[in-house]
């Protein structure tokens, strides 16, 4: 008795691994295809049955598919509007959490209440709106619709956050501070946000991935090329040679995300808790 | 005396509340509160890209409902993708998650994998399934063709197209993973050890242990993952650009296209605002099931 349920803990164990394994195998194998592609003359891309390893070694596909479009400048853009969205939405965030969590008004419970509902509201219904609005004041085709939105509370969902951490800190850090003379913003300023830096952390690496990989909100409010970030012009050249330059195409496919992969494996503990942070509190 | 004092640590209190959450009342204001009642006043006009136009009462929504055939495709095909991708994100998310529970070696290692393509989703990564799904020289083909079996062309084809942003879209589902993870891991492991001990299967203890005290977070994934789902966009709008023959077409499309292709603003917002009630309804729905099968603590 004792011993079959043993082995059928093992066969549960093993097949544990081959299924994790498996699963494994299909997230790392479509980028492998993807790097293998990159490396290959668009002849032998087509061929079938499709080789698996280049029978002639394009590296030159890199520079060729970046050639193509300026890249460079997509890339300038890309990280100045990637680090002024996160600094926004990383500092504005904390503030306003600071205001929910720690003081009262005759609105304070409605206006959370309002905060958190806004969770749940499709982009779509505030979307135009938003985008005449940015008209009338000429900012179409500028970094303003991107950049204003991560300064003013940068998403509900990460001012909720912080909000449960103040919430997790003892009052008494506030008192201290006040009792030895110090307002607000100091106690916020040289207490608080010192003392949350690790959650501060976890929404940079998240912001930062988000900025970078984000398409709609540059696609809708971008429309010089010169202004483009790197999603937008993977797009752009996608739609013009992806079809017939697949090796090239892939090529700048692969460099795009490195700087996306760097990110996540010098900062995964701060993903990692991010995550774990999020379902948790929900 | 102590009532004044009340009423002006009050004061105090409710100045520095105001100070504080400003930048997001303001934005709420300008950038939500305004945005809503001017898209809806917007749907009742024949505003072009300018976003002046006259009212017209209800006939966006006429057109919408009998004129403009793709508002119910778009419906249907958003529908579709919404009932294939959340329940199998769902089950995939937890099923995975829960094995990753199972006190393996190498934990580190698969969230880190199935991590990465969570992370990485973007246009790259879009571009790089369009190529797996390539109908001659796919490596899904190519696979399939491994087994004996002639692979569709299918993002070519109208009956696998969508299928093929839903398979995409659930590659990419590391974060719900490794949510019900946690939700998992945060399950006193004393309730197994005791289940254990009265000889309950390891069957038996995840439909009366871990998936019950799992809800909350199963509920947290489903009521994300359909907001989102119902806002499909990107996948198809790279990809096939709504084809073939609309059959990729989500009402997310519908509204950019009338929007900032055709210039119709005004028909635009009636199609935002009717996507917007059907995902209230259904979020609605969820709520009011939850009471049903949600399982809290306190």
């Amino acid at each position: 008795m004792i011993s079959s349920h043993r082995t059928s803990r093992r066969v549960g164990r093993t097949l544990t691994y081959v299924i994790l394994i498996l699963c494994a195998i299909i997230c790392i194998l479509p980028f492998l295809w993807m790097i293998n592609t990159s490396f290959k003359t668009t002849a032998e891309a087509y061929t079938y049955p499709p080789t698996l390893i280049p029978r002639k070694w394009m590296f030159k596909n890199y520079p060729n598919g970046l050639a193509k479009a300026d890249f460079l400048t997509f890339a300038k853009n890309t990280v100045f509007l990637a680090v002024v969205c996160t600094a926004g939405t990383v500092l504005s965030a904390q503030f306003v959490a600071y205001g929910f969590a720690r003081f009262k008004a005759r609105f304070s419970g409605a206006l959370y209440s309002l905060m958190l509902a806004t969770l749940m509201l499709p982009a779509q219904v505030t979307l135009l709106p938003q985008y005449l609005l940015y008209f009338k004041m000429h900012m179409i085709d500028t970094y303003w619709p991107l950049i204003i939105p991560a300064w003013l509370g940068g998403g509900t969902f990460n001012i909720f956050l912080f909000i449960q951490f103040f919430k997790s800190m003892p009052r008494e850090l506030d008192e201290a501070a006040t009792i030895d003379g110090a307002n607000p913003f100091q106690t916020f300023g040289y207490i608080m946000m010192p003392s949350i830096k690790s959650v501060s952390l976890c929404v940079l690496v998240m912001a930062l991935v988000y900025n970078w990989n984000d398409f709609y909100m540059p696609l809708i409010y971008l429309n010089s090329t010169k202004k483009f970030t790197i999603a937008i012009g993977l797009q752009f050249l996608n739609s013009s040679m992806g079809d017939t330059k697949i090796g090239q195409m892939m090529a700048v496919a692969v460099v795009t995300m490195v700087p996306v992969l760097i990110i996540f494996f010098l900062c995964q503990k701060y993903f990692i808790e991010g995550i774990k942070m999020s379902g948790l509190k929900g | 005396m102590k009532s004044s004092t009340t009423s002006a640590l009050e004061r105090r209190n409710a100045k520095y509340f105001y100070i504080f959450i400003s930048p997001w009342l303001l934005g709420f204001i300008v950038l939500t509160v305004y945005p809503m009642i001017r898209s809806l006043t917007l749907g009742f006009t024949d505003s072009g890209y300018t976003g002046d136009g006259s009212f017209i009462g209800f006939q966006n929504f006429i057109t919408a409902f009998y004129e403009d055939t793709r508002f119910w495709i778009t419906i249907k095909n958003t529908l579709f993708y919404v009932l294939m991708f959340v329940p199998s994100s769902l089950i995939i998310g937890f099923f995975i998650g829960w094995l990753l529970s199972r006190k393996i070696r190498g934990l580190g290692f698969f969230r880190t994998v199935f991590y990465i393509p969570y992370i990485t989703a973007g246009v790259a990564v879009t571009i790089m399934w369009g190529w797996l799904f390539n109908g001659s020289f796919g490596l899904i083909n190519y696979s399939l063709s491994l087994l004996g079996i002639t692979g569709p062309n299918w993002l070519g084809d109208k009956h696998t197209a969508l299928v093929c942003i839903v398979v995409m879209n659930l590659w990419s589902i590391g974060n719900n993973i490794l949510i019900m993870l946690a939700g998992i891991q945060d399950i006193p492991v004393s309730y197994f050890e005791s289940a254990e001990i009265d000889g309950a299967s390891t069957t038996r203890q995840v439909f009366t242990i871990t998936i019950p005290l799992c809800t909350p977070t199963i509920f947290f994934n489903l009521v994300v993952s359909t907001i989102f789902a119902f806002q499909l966009f990107n996948q198809p709008y790279i990809l096939t650009d709504g084809g073939p023959v609309d059959s990729t077409r989500t009402v997310a499309m519908l509204i950019f296209q009338n929007a900032f292709e055709y210039g119709k603003m005004g028909y635009a917002s009636c199609v935002a605002w009717c996507l917007f009630i059907l995902i209230m309804a259904v979020t609605l729905l969820v709520h009011l099931s939850s009471k049903k099968w949600v399982f809290y603590d306190n």
